[in-house]
Formats: structure tokens, sequence, C-alpha cells
């Protein structure tokens, strides 16, 4: 191979957008700290508003970031070779969120599997059961802690089947909305990636239900009722959160294709957040099979 | 020449005048920066700042241990001491220094122009300075420094924990953001910007074991994420993760800490390993021995370190199936690390050896690792750990892995390569004033601390028995000797970056790899075209 057939590599000039970002996640980490011990210690203080400011900022910084990044790219700046650097780095990213989600999911299956049995006298711990308390049963999903917190169970029927059907067919729209961009098929692609993001505002709408039923008297399952509630709620709430942040980034894309960004063989912002829908749709399987229905 | 390789070079042009950019000056230039070599010396620097700040504290410990009774500080602020001297070290020196050397040599390495997303790469360096502000900030509040142990065991860090808490779990968050944005950028650089003709088989090892540290960093820091929110919320908002009175258990903590802890464990070796397969060689006047075999090797470690976490928590009451299977997991590890230690005594068999400062520190590398290796072994049979627990055999164990094996290979680097970084020769006779010191004050700190542990003296205590203080003095010595002639090398340091004689291009005869085929001081773009086919050959 010669040089001559070698793409140059686009290495962008100095960016003040990095250490805004620093700052930033500085403001949020720092204000988180101050906010919650003030919250534990009952004391207010300023940890909230610097909390938001962090927020505020890294949004400031995101846009900006991403303005930049994308003029970059209108402008031809971008190699083959960036494109897969950039392809690569969303890959690992989410890869790394998958991992995210192994601890939790690791932490679901161990109290299933391990910790509450024992709990129970299961194995060699007879004598914790009847030394500590002996009137807890071990049963999933643990509705009646070992000190005596109640709960009820959220069943998979209802909203969390429907939320299913949803999630699922979005993934299938954002497909065809892939599908519509590489033929070059903009109205379509725009019907599609409109309807996917619709399908992903219902489906966080209707987890806003489900939270209002789970905390309403009748249910009482709150976030502290015990690791049936910690687990629920931490794994269907970082969820969420990965929806409404996948929806952003749709949405975002659906600006941009108004705008007359993408062409079949340039999209790779479009295939990121697509990647990233197609994975927040994989987790909520797997939530609705440990988490609901088993 | 086609039509579309035209289209390329007019492209090129294009790129040339609106982004061959210099440096800027003054603060402006680090902050802002997008250059690897730039981010890499602010990791390097970023990296002795903190081992000095938790050196400084280490120096606080041996001198409260130089005798038994209480002296100089309170035992809550003893345990304060030993926490954040475990954090800093792990998080804020060894890691980052590591990253700093990936920065600095992995494009010069592979023929790369910089590395793959370079305003990504700023990002993760400047997150570093202010999640160890946050975690340092906590010294001077009212609730104190965390207290629980670099390994925030459940309850300690929850139930029982000074309140500090909150300000532990989210610097760990943003350090983690930091680690993870910095390991993709090592991941997609090496796959995807390697020159043309520099296959995978060609790579240096050195930029192989960053590899596959990179890919244990992606999938076990999001997990420390997991583990300290779980912890957070625990703490702050009731949940009882690590709780049985909620159902919880808070041997579950330790099971995901050290399944986050392990691999760790081996992110701060693996690429010490590159170092010395790097430096052996070049000073032996030979290839590395076994080259394959030794990509195969690190792989191997890596691969098993996802397996073998419980060997942390023998005495926690596993299930006796659980104990036998870490324990011949953790055995197996001492495979593909023999492979390793064989190669680099096979690539000095028989080379035309020289003692310069990186040779003599990665010769010291190799034995008093394996030192480190043979404790690991003794640690990974069950039973003998029951006895072993707790106790100065493990301090033993894992500072002879992180000082006399990471550190002493972060300094046979720094030696090997100061030439190319700043452009002069260091300074001879301080250097080895530096290995010698070290070397002999390291061994008086460290191993009569293996005496102490299979005595009884339990880890993380201000006090202890009588019969425990002649070695404990000892100990203490060494400490301070250690600490003091670490200044040499800042000292070297700077005189080298100051002045010095000029380093030619490769200033070491037996030297592989395409580092050395640029000037020195290495000039601030380096292979904005590929390295030739030729040279890529020769390494």
């Amino acid at each position: 191979m010669t040089n001559k057939e070698y793409e140059s590599y686009y290495v962008p000039s100095q960016s003040h957008w990095p250490i805004i970002g620093a700052v930033a996640l500085f403001m949020i980490a720092f204000g988180a700290g101050n906010y919650v011990t003030d919250l534990a210690n009952e004391e207010s203080g300023y940890g909230g508003y610097l909390l938001l400011a962090g927020i505020a900022l890294i949004i400031y910084m995101l846009v900006g970031w991403f303005s930049d990044v994308i003029n970059e790219s209108l402008t031809g700046k971008y190699s083959h070779q960036m494109d897969n650097s950039f392809r690569q780095g969303m890959s690992w990213f989410i890869f790394s969120e998958v991992m995210f989600f192994v601890a939790f999911f690791g932490a679901l299956l161990y109290l299933r599997v391990f910790s509450v049995p024992w709990l129970g006298g299961a194995g060699n711990n007879i004598e914790t059961g009847a030394v500590l308390w002996p009137d807890f049963t071990a049963i999933w999903p643990l509705i009646k802690t070992p000190d005596g917190t109640t709960t009820t169970a959220m069943g998979w029927f209802g909203l969390p089947l429907i939320n299913t059907v949803l999630l699922m067919t979005s993934s299938v729209t954002a497909h065809f909305a892939h599908s519509a961009l590489l033929k070059n098929n903009r109205s379509a692609l725009k019907a599609w990636l409109g309807l996917t993001i619709l399908l992903g505002v219902a489906f966080i709408c209707f987890q806003v239900l489900e939270y209002a039923h789970g905390y309403s008297e009748e249910m009482r399952l709150y976030l502290d009722s015990g690791v049936y509630g910690n687990t629920f709620y931490l794994l269907t709430g970082f969820h969420g959160m990965h929806v409404t942040l996948g929806c952003i980034m749709l949405i975002i894309m659906w600006l941009r294709v108004l705008k007359g960004h993408f062409t079949p063989g340039n999209h790779f912002a479009f295939q990121a957040a697509s990647w990233y829908w197609h994975f927040v749709d994989v987790v909520w399987v797997m939530l609705f099979v440990f988490v609901y229905i088993l | 020449m086609t039509t579309d390789a035209i289209a390329q070079d007019s492209h090129d042009e294009h790129h040339d005048d609106s982004h061959e950019h210099g440096k800027m000056t003054g603060i402006k230039r680090w902050l802002y920066t997008t250059n690897h070599k730039d981010i890499g010396t602010l990791y390097l620097w970023f990296a002795f700042i903190m081992f000095l700040t938790g050196g400084a504290m280490a120096m606080v410990i041996r001198a409260e241990l130089f005798q038994p009774g209480l002296q100089l500080v309170e035992p809550d602020f003893f345990n304060q001491l030993t926490t954040v001297h475990g954090l800093i070290m792990v998080f804020g020196a060894i890691m980052p220094a590591f990253t700093g050397f990936a920065n600095w040599m992995i494009p010069m390495m592979i023929g790369a122009p910089d590395m793959a997303l370079p305003r990504m790469n700023n990002w993760s360096f400047w997150i570093l300075p202010f999640a160890f502000a946050i975690l340092l900030s906590s010294f001077f509040m009212e609730s104190g420094a965390p207290n629980f142990g670099w390994t925030f065991y459940a309850p300690l860090s929850t139930t029982y924990s000074n309140g500090s808490t909150a300000f532990f779990v989210f610097a760990v968050h943003i350090m983690g953001i930091s680690s993870i944005m910095g390991a993709i950028n090592i991941v997609v650089t090496i796959m995807n910007l390697r020159a043309p003709g520099m296959t995978y088989m060609k790579m240096p090892l050195f930029v192989w074991t960053f590899f596959i540290t990179a890919y244990l960093l992606i999938a076990v820091m999001p997990v420390l994420a997991g583990v300290v929110t779980m912890l957070l919320t625990d703490t702050y908002f009731g949940t009882s993760f690590f709780d049985a009175a909620g159902g919880g258990d808070p041997v579950m903590f330790q099971h995901i800490f050290w399944f986050f802890g392990h691999p760790e464990v081996y992110i701060m070796i693996l690429p010490a390993f590159g170092i010395v397969s790097t430096t052996i060689p070049a000073f032996s006047r030979k290839r590395l021995f076994g080259y394959s075999s030794m990509v195969y090797a690190t792989s191997s470690i890596a691969l098993l370190s996802f397996i073998v976490w419980a060997h942390h928590m023998f005495t926690t009451g596993m299930p006796l199936f659980g104990e036998l299977f870490f324990m011949y997991c953790t055995m197996l590890i001492a495979v593909p690390t023999g492979v390793k230690v064989f190669n680099w005594v096979a690539t000095m068999w028989r080379g035309s050896l020289s003692f310069e400062t990186p040779m003599l520190f990665s010769i010291a590398f190799v034995i008093l690792f394996t030192i480190g290796g043979f404790s690991g072994l003794m640690l990974a049979m069950t039973p003998v750990d029951f006895q072993y627990h707790d106790t100065y055999f493990v301090v033993a164990h894992f500072h002879y892995v992180l000082v006399t094996g990471s550190l002493f290979s972060i300094y046979a680097g720094a030696y090997y390569w100061l030439p190319k970084w700043t452009g002069h020769m260091y300074n001879d006779t301080l250097s080895k004033w530096h290995f010698w010191c070290s070397l002999i004050s390291v061994n008086l700190l460290f191993f009569p601390m293996h005496f102490l542990g299979l005595a009884g003296m339990p880890r993380r205590i201000p006090d202890y028995a009588l019969q425990f203080a002649d070695f404990n003095k000892w100990v203490s010595i060494g400490g301070f000797a250690f600490g003091i002639s670490q200044l040499i090398f800042l000292v070297v340091v700077i005189k080298c970056i100051r002045g010095g004689e000029k380093a030619p291009a490769k200033p070491w005869d037996g030297a592989l790899g395409l580092e050395w085929t640029v000037a020195s001081p290495a000039p601030y773009h380096t292979f904005s075209t590929p390295p030739a086919q030729k040279d890529i050959d020769n390494i």
C-alpha cells in the first residue's frame, strides 16, 4: 500500500469543550455529594443548585461539542477511517453500558438465588433463620422482608406487557427508518423515525404511570421496600433513564433529518442512536423476563 | 491514480491548511489540548503528584506505626489515611501513569497521527483532577474523609460510615467515566489507527498489553459504578442490597466489588508487563523471547481475572464448592504468569546485557514481582488463606506486586523514554542513586511485613501488640527511606526537562520500535503520514 492511498486522519484543533465538560462533571458530582449529604442530615445547602447548574453546563457543552462535530462532518473533514473510529467507540460505549446493567442483574440473581433463600435457612444457614428471624419465609418476590416490611409485587400483565409491546415495536420501526435512510426514502425515514419516538415517549409515560401505581396506598411498593423494591426500582429506573436518553438522541436525529442531514453512505450519528435504541430494547426484554415474569 | 485518490488529495490540502496547528501557549495549551503527547504528559505529572500525595499519607501511617501505642494520629484519622492512601495510589497514581504511557507511546508505536478521539482524550484527563479534588476535599469536612478502607466494604461504608460516603461515591463515578472514555480511546486507536501493514501480531507487546487492559477497563469500571450506586442508595435512600434485614447480604457487596476488583488488579499489572517486555529486549540486544506466547499469556490472564474474584473472600463462609473453584482458578493464573517470567529470563539468556537504569528497574521488577507472585500463590490456597487473611502478609503481597511490580515498571519505562519525551539524557549517576536507594529501602519496607503477617499482625490498625515492635521499626525506617528516594526521581526528571546531554533519535542501540524512528524530543505531530513499510518490518 502506498502513502497516496492513505486517507489523512482528522486531528481536531484545540477545543474548550472537554474542560467545560470536566468542570460540569465536577459540579454535578460535588453538588450531588452535598445535596445527598444535606438530605441525610436534614439540612439545606447549595448542593442542589450546584447540581442543576452542572447539568445545565453539561447540556451546553454537549450542544456545543456536537455542533462542532456535525459541522466538521458536513464540511467533509471526516474520512472513512474516522467514521470507523466513531462506530467502534460507540459500540464499546454500549458494551460498557451493558456491563453497568450486568452489575444490577447480577445483584438481582444473587439475591434471588443465594441471599433470600439463605436468610430463610437454606444451605448450611439453618441457624441464621432460626436465631435472627424465625418468622421469615424465603419467597420471591420478597413481599415480606426479614424485618417485617411488607409490600406487593408488580405483575407482568397490564402496563408492563403493553410497554414490552411498545418497545419491541419501536425497535422494528427504528430498523425500518434505517432501511428507508439506506434507500434514501426521506419521507418514509421521517415517518418511521417519528413513530419510533412516539412509541418511546409512550413507553416513558406508561412507566411513570406504573411508578405512580407502585407508590399508591394500594400497592405500597417503594424504593425502600426491601430487596424486591430495591431491585425493581433501580433496574427499571436506570432502564427508564436510558430510554429517556435514547429518546432525546432520536429526537435530535429526527430534527437533523428534517434539516436534510445524513446520506445513505454517511449517517454515523443516526446509526449510533439506533444502536443505542436497540440496546435499551434488549435490556427491557431482560427486565421483563427477570424482574416481572420470573 | 484513481479519481477517488485525486479527490482525497485535494481534501488533504484543505486539511493541511486548516489543521496544521501548532501549540497554543500558556495554560490554554494544556486545558484545550487534543495532542496525545500533551495529554500523556498531563497524565504522567498528575500521577506523580498523586503518588507524592498518597506517599505523604503513607509516611504518616509509618510514623504512627514506628512504635506500639498511639502517638501521632487518632485511630479514626489513621483509618482515613489508609483508605485514601489506597484509593489515591490505585486510581490516582498507578492507573493514570499507565494511561500517560499509553497516550504518549501507543500512537507513536503503531504509526498513528494521534489518538482516535483526541477531544474525548482531553476530557478523560481533565475529569481526574476534579475527581480527586472531591475525594480529598472530604478531609476538610466535618465528617472527615472515607475511613472504611479502599475496598469500602458494606456495612462499614453504609451503616457505619462517617457521612462522607456520598462524596466518595460521586468521585468514583466520575473517575469511572474518565477511565471508560480513556479505555475506549485506547481500544479504538489500536483497532483502527494502526499503520498500513502493522498487523495485530506485529504490534509491539507494549501495545498488546494496553489493548487487553483497556478491554478489562471497559468491562469492569461500569460494574464499579453499579456497586457504588447500590452503596449510595443503601446509605442514603433506604435500600437494603447489603443489609440482611431487608433481604440483602453484605457479602453480596464483596462479590460485586471483587468482580470489578480482581480485573482491576490486572489493569494495574498488565501494562507493567508491556513495559518490561519492551525494555528487557532493548538492553539484552535480543528480540523478545516467545512474542506470541506473551500475547496469549496476557490474554489468558485477562480472561482468568473474571473468574477468580472470590479468592478475596475465602473467609466469608462460602460454600465449599465455591472455595475449591476459586482456589483452583486462581492457581491457574500462575501458569500464564510463569510463561511471562520464563520469557523475560529467556530473553536475557545469552543476550549482551548492559545495565542502564531502565534495565536495572526491569530486572528488579522481574525478581521482586515474582516474589509478589509467589506470595499470591500462597494466599490462593484456601486453608492457608484462613490464617493470612487481613494480615500484613496481604499488605506485603500487594505492595510487592504494585510497588516493586507496577511502580518499578513505570520507572523503567520513564527512564527508557525520557530521552524521547524531553530530548535530553537523564543524569545517569542520580538515576542510579534513585534505583539503588529504592531497591534497598523498598525491601526493608515490605519484606518484614511478610513475617509480621505470618505472626498474626492484622492490617489497618494504628496500634499493635508489643511483639511486633522490632519489625515495625525497621519497616518504618525502610518506608521513610523509600519515600525520600522518590524525591531523587523528581530531581532527575526536572533536570532532564531543563537540560542535559542532547539525546539522539535512538539513544539505546538495542531498542526496537517506531518511536525511535522520529527525532528526540518527539515532534509535536508524528506520523501524519504512515511510517515506511521497512520500519514496520524492522520492529
